[in-house]
């Protein structure tokens, strides 16, 4: 067909050559980086809205105090929903945690006792989630539904409105450890950033991220290769229940009280977290950096709006807008569309 | 002679009502071809399952090189060297090529984490040997872009990769080319040479016929022929196969 000679290929220039990674790198990155570009979009125009607040860190340091709660959510969560599950429970989770961690502090335990109870409560509503779903094969979108009216009813049976102050805690070496301060950055950023690292690292180079991807992918094909679904699936969980215990743990460190709410309101921003970073819904494929960028782009949503000068009323509008806008962005930059 | 490489005595096995396999009696020997034939329906599946683990059966045993094996699952037959190329290929369509090729069995090291470097490079020469030199895909292209006959040409890829003494192929041509079952049948004639058995299974007879050197014919969950190639014709295993699906039973 073609009657062009062959030439020697030209070995590559070094700049050739790196716009030739640069474009790998995007495009095996597809995904978080949308998501970083939407985040990038939405800050600058927070800072046209607002330039004196928006190039101040007062404004970022501000939202940094509860972001790492939402951060570590949506890390184990990008786990579940590439597992091709879902989990709908976590909040529950969380404030049953924190109860276990404040009622410890009541007791004079001493905290990081605290904390390990926490964990293992924690680490003990996963079990169960993954019992019901794996063995009992119940839906995860009903069992974790299910679960997360059962825990949080348990939490308001044991406490009858009440709170439980942990001020006690305040100043001491264990409360600046986990939510300390430094020079205005607040210290749970920090272990939010390091459990993101963490959940990448299990995600991309490690064989439990590379099992959940296959079972989400095609379970039955795992099964044939000797992929214990099961156990995979049951262990996705228990790591959700320990990120919960942690997110338990920051936001009654925060507060210096366990509210019998503690985690209500991060169902709906959490889910939307995982999607705006560009994890489908679909199973087999995630995303964790996106998963915290999304959380990023939830986190700065409210305050950004109320600080471009409109009143509250508006921040749900937005708030659907933006993940609605985002989806779109995902949809058509998935290179080749699936199904 | 050798014990057999696995030989399966009195296995049955039920789905609910469904009687798949009921008393069935198969072995497979060194350095030969086993084409296992039977409509669809007969259990060939099922059975393969059992064998690769997938499936427990209800009853029976199962014996490898004459060990009688108490617990059996697809991990204990891998290590046995039975590999296992499945139906529907059993692949995870938006993963890599070198995630597919080693899901079950990361190539991992220090607390799991993955030697991503080592399956890369594995999965490379893996694909360049059975022919796979396409400029278009690299071992990081999604199985989700390949056609039929490159997805089994992964699935195979991975039988072989882990020095298996027995491969199953379970209707390794269903929905392949003419050139692509070709290249099914030489990498089979190529694995005998190389001193392993397969079991080659096909409801088409002109398929396995040439490059098996023995058949067991199962219909209705039973063994109902078991002959050498030297003993039939490919025309005379047609006529005894319709007649078995006619009658239930041989004549």
């Amino acid at each position: 067909m073609s009657t062009t000679e062959k030439t020697p290929r030209p070995a590559a220039l070094p700049d050739q050559r790196t716009s030739k990674i640069l474009v790998k790198f995007m495009r095996n990155n597809r995904r978080p980086l949308s998501a970083l570009v939407f985040f990038v979009v939405l800050i600058a125009i927070f800072i046209a809205a607002n330039p004196p607040l928006f190039l101040n860190s007062l404004i970022y340091n501000a939202v940094f105090v509860s972001l790492p709660i939402s951060i570590t959510l949506v890390v184990p969560l990008v786990f579940i929903v590439t597992a091709g599950e879902i989990d709908l429970s976590f909040p529950s989770v969380v404030g049953i945690c924190a109860w276990a961690f404040a009622a410890g502090i009541r007791a004079n335990w001493p905290p990081m006792l605290c904390v390990l109870a926490a964990l293992a409560v924690g680490a003990a509503a996963g079990l169960v989630n993954g019992f019901l779903i794996t063995r009992v094969k119940l839906s995860s979108l009903v069992a974790t539904l299910g679960m997360n009216f059962l825990l949080r009813g348990l939490i308001h049976i044991g406490n009858q409105g009440y709170g439980i102050t942990v001020s006690q805690l305040r100043d001491t070496p264990f409360f600046n450890f986990f939510v300390g301060d430094l020079s205005g950055f607040p210290v749970q950023m920090i272990w939010g950033i390091l459990f993101a690292a963490v959940g990448w690292l299990l995600f991309s180079r490690h064989r439990f991220g590379a099992q959940v991807a296959v079972v989400g992918d095609n379970q039955d094909s795992a099964r044939e290769m000797g992929i214990n679904v099961n156990r995979v699936k049951t262990a996705a969980y228990v790591y959700m229940g320990l990120a919960a215990a942690m997110a338990g743990l920051f936001s009654t460190l925060i507060n210096s009280t366990f509210y019998p709410t503690t985690g209500d309101g991060y169902l709906l921003s959490v889910l939307a977290a995982v999607f705006v970073g560009g994890t489908p819904t679909w199973g087999g494929a995630g995303t964790v950096v996106g998963g915290v960028i999304g959380a990023f782009v939830v986190g700065f949503i409210e305050t950004g709006i109320i600080a471009s000068g409109l009143t509250g009323y508006y921040t749900q509008f937005f708030y659907g807008l933006i993940i609605i806008l985002s989806l779109i962005s995902h949809r058509f930059n998935q290179g080749r569309f699936r199904y | 002679m050798n014990e057999p490489i696995i030989e399966l005595r009195n296995i049955s096995k039920s789905f609910g009502s469904v009687l798949a396999l009921s008393g069935v009696n198969l072995h497979v020997n060194d350095h030969e071809v086993l084409g296992l034939l039977g409509d669809n329906g007969a259990g060939k599946s099922t059975l393969i399952k059992i064998i690769s683990g997938v499936h427990a059966p209800d009853s029976g045993e199962i014996y490898v090189r004459g060990q009688l094996q108490k617990k059996w699952d697809v991990n204990i037959a891998r290590e046995c060297g039975i590999e296992t190329v499945y139906q529907d290929r059993a692949l995870a369509e938006q993963q890599s090529i070198t995630r597919n090729i080693f899901m079950g069995r990361e190539k991992s090291g220090f607390l799991g984490f993955l030697d991503l470097r080592k399956e890369r490079n594995e999965a490379e020469e893996l694909m360049r040997n059975i022919g796979f030199t396409s400029r278009v895909f690299s071992p990081d292209s999604v199985v989700f872009t390949l056609s039929g006959g490159e997805r089994q040409g992964v699935a195979i890829v991975r039988a072989l990769h882990f020095k298996a003494e027995l491969i199953i192929l379970d209707e390794p041509t269903t929905a392949l080319s003419l050139t692509e079952s070709e290249k099914v049948f030489n990498f089979v004639a190529h694995a005998r040479d190389g001193g392993a058995s397969c079991v080659f299974i096909s409801h088409n007879i002109y398929h396995s016929y040439d490059i098996s050197d023995r058949f067991v014919v199962l219909d209705r969950g039973q063994t109902l022929l078991e002959t050498d190639k030297s003993q039939i014709t490919a025309d005379e295993l047609v006529k005894s196969m319709q007649d078995i699906a006619r009658s239930g039973h041989a004549k």
